[in-house]
C-alpha cells in the first residue's frame, strides 16, 4: 500500500482483485529488530531458510546470501535456530550494515 | 393472465421469493417472520424452487451464510425480525460493506426487553446506519411488488447494496389481503438473469473478500458506500417506473395523498399510512385541507423530494413507530425536520412517537393529531409527543 489512491480508484469493499498480491505488501515495515548475516560463520546448512516463517532468507546457488528486508519481520527465529552463530539480531537503526 | 390471491404479508413475501427463485435462502425462524420461511420451505420441499435452502442455527449464521453465498456469486434472500435482526447486526454491516445485493424481509417487531412480539420499527431503525437500502411497506401488495424491485435495485451495477424490505409485524405480516400477482415468466423477465460481480466461484479471476483495511483505506471504502447510496436514488425511481409499466402499480419513493393543496400533513410509514388515509378521506369530506406523505424509502433518505412534497404546508406532524432514546424525536422526525431546515418557509414540525410494542393506533388518535395541526396558531413548538401511551 505504498501508493495511496482516492476512493474513486480502488475496488469497492476492500476487494483485492489480483492473485499473488502478497508480494506487493511489504510486511518488513513492521520490523523493529534486524538479522545480520555473519558470512564467515555460515555453513549454508539452510536451517534458517527452513525455519523462516516468511520467505525472507535469500538463497542463491545453494548458498544463504542474505535477507529480504521487504518481508523480514525481525522475529529472530533464524538467530535462535542457527547452529553456527552466523546470524545476530540487532535493533533497527542502532548498528549499520 | 395475472391472478389475485388471498395472502398474508408473509405469504406474499414467500410467494415473491418463490417466483424470484434465488440461488440461496438462509434463514432462522423468529416471530413474526416464521410463516414466511415455513411457506418457502414448503415450496422448497415440493421441488417448486431451485434454491439451496440453508437452515442455520441462528440469525448470525443466517446472515453469514447469505454473505458467503452472495460473495460466491449467488442471488440471495433472507428474512428476520426484532431480536433476530439484532443478533445478525454484525454481519448486516458486513453485507453492505462488501457490496452484496442481498434482499432481506424484516417483519418489524419491538426489541426486548421486556419481551414483546408485536410490531414497531425499533429493529430496522437500529440498522439505519448499516448501509442497507430500506423500503417500508404499507400492505401485502406492496411487500409482494417491492421484493422484485428490491432485487433489481440492489443488483444494479451502480448500486450493489443489500435491500431491506420492511413490513409491520402481525399487522401486515399476518393479515390476509388481496394481492394481485404476476406470472412467473413476467417476474423472471423483470428481474432478469443474475449478473454476479467479482464472484468468488470465478476461479479464472480470483478475488479476496474481507481483507484488513486500516487507517490507510477504510475511510475511502466508506466514502464509496456513500456514493452507492446516492446513486441508488435514481435507480430506485427508474426501477419503480419500469415496474409500473409492467403491472400498473406505481410506488416511487413515497406516496403523496391529498398533499398538493394541504395546509396540514402527517408524515408516516408502513401500515399506519393506511389508517391515516382513512382519516384524510373523512376530514376531506368535511372540507378540511389535510394530507399524508407516506415515506416508503427511508435509506437513502430522499431529502430533496421530501422538501418538494411538503412545500407550502404550514403544519406537519411526523408519526414515528420507534423511539431513539435520548434523541430529539424519533428517527423519521429527525430526518424530515433536518430536510425542511433548508426551506424558506420552515414549517412547524412536531413529532408523535406511537405504537411501540404493537400498541394500536386508531383513527380517533390520528384525527386528534390533525386537529392540533389545524388549530395551531402561527408558531408551534417543535415538540415530541407520545401518542397512545397512558399518562402522556
Amino acid at each position: 500500500m505504498s501508493q495511496e489512491k482516492t476512493w474513486k480508484e480502488i475496488p469497492w469493499g476492500g476487494l483485492i482483485l489480483d492473485a499473488g498480491n502478497a508480494q506487493e505488501y511489504h510486511t518488513g515495515e513492521w520490523r523493529t529488530e534486524r538479522p545480520v548475516h555473519i558470512m564467515e560463520n555460515c555453513k549454508h546448512c539452510m536451517y534458517c531458510w527452513i525455519c523462516c516463517p516468511d520467505t525472507a532468507i535469500i538463497v542463491k546457488d545453494k548458498k544463504m546470501v542474505g535477507v529480504d528486508f521487504d518481508f523480514c519481520k525481525g522475529c529472530g527465529i533464524c538467530e535462535k535456530v542457527c547452529p553456527f552463530d552466523a546470524i545476530k539480531m540487532v535493533i533497527e537503526g542502532e548498528e549499520g550494515d | 393472465m395475472a391472478k389475485s390471491m388471498a395472502l398474508t404479508g408473509n405469504f406474499a413475501a414467500a410467494y415473491a421469493t418463490k417466483q424470484i427463485n434465488p440461488h440461496v435462502v438462509a434463514a432462522y425462524p423468529i416471530t413474526p417472520q416464521t410463516t414466511m420461511m415455513e411457506k418457502f420451505s414448503e415450496y422448497y420441499a415440493n421441488g417448486e424452487v431451485d434454491t439451496e435452502l440453508i437452515c442455520v442455527e441462528s440469525e448470525h449464521s443466517a446472515m453469514s451464510a447469505c454473505v458467503g453465498a452472495a460473495a460466491a456469486g449467488g442471488r440471495v434472500i433472507t428474512s428476520t425480525a426484532a431480536n433476530g435482526l439484532a443478533l445478525m447486526f454484525e454481519i448486516v454491516y458486513i453485507a453492505a460493506s462488501n457490496r452484496l445485493p442481498i434482499v432481506m424481509c424484516v417483519m418489524n417487531r419491538a426489541l426486548s426487553a421486556p419481551i414483546n412480539i408485536h410490531g414497531d420499527h425499533s429493529d430496522s431503525m437500529g440498522c439505519r446506519d448499516s448501509g442497507w437500502i430500506q423500503i417500508y411497506n404499507e400492505n401485502a401488495q406492496e411487500v409482494y411488488d417491492t421484493m422484485f424491485m428490491a432485487t433489481r435495485i440492489g443488483e444494479h451495477k451502480d448500486v450493489r447494496l443489500p435491500v431491506m424490505v420492511n413490513l409491520d409485524g402481525f399487522i401486515t405480516s399476518h393479515k390476509i389481503e388481496k394481492v394481485d400477482t404476476l406470472e412467473d415468466d413476467e417476474v423472471r423477465k423483470f428481474i432478469g438473469e443474475y449478473q454476479p460481480v467479482y464472484p468468488l466461484l470465478d476461479i479464472e479471476n480470483p478475488v479476496t473478500y474481507g481483507p484488513l483495511d486500516l487507517t490507510d483505506y477504510y475511510f475511502e471504502h466508506k466514502r464509496q458506500q456513500v456514493e452507492a447510496m446516492k446513486k441508488a436514488l435514481p435507480v430506485i425511481k427508474k426501477v419503480s417506473s419500469e415496474y409500473s409499466n409492467l403491472c400498473g402499480r406505481d410506488y416511487g419513493i413515497m406516496e403523496k395523498y391529498h398533499l398538493d393543496d394541504a395546509d396540514c400533513a402527517i408524515v408516516t410509514m408502513s401500515s399506519t399510512a393506511g389508517t391515516t388515509k382513512y382519516v384524510v378521506d373523512k376530514l376531506r369530506a368535511e372540507g378540511k385541507k389535510v394530507g399524508l406523505l407516506k415515506v416508503r424509502l427511508f435509506r437513502p433518505f430522499p431529502a430533496e423530494e421530501i422538501r418538494e412534497a411538503l412545500a407550502g404546508i404550514k403544519n406537519i406532524a411526523v408519526l414515528d413507530r420507534s423511539e431513539s432514546f435520548g434523541a430529539f424525536g424519533g428517527p423519521l422526525f429527525s430526518e424530515v425536520r433536518n430536510a425542511m431546515y433548508d426551506t424558506d418557509e420552515r414549517p412547524n414540525i412536531v413529532d408523535y412517537v406511537f405504537g411501540l410494542g404493537g400498541r394500536d393506533i386508531n383513527a380517533v388518535q390520528i384525527e386528534g393529531v390533525y386537529k392540533r395541526l389545524m388549530d395551531a396558531k402561527d408558531k408551534m413548538p417543535g415538540d415530541v409527543n407520545y401518542l397512545g401511551v397512558r399518562g402522556d
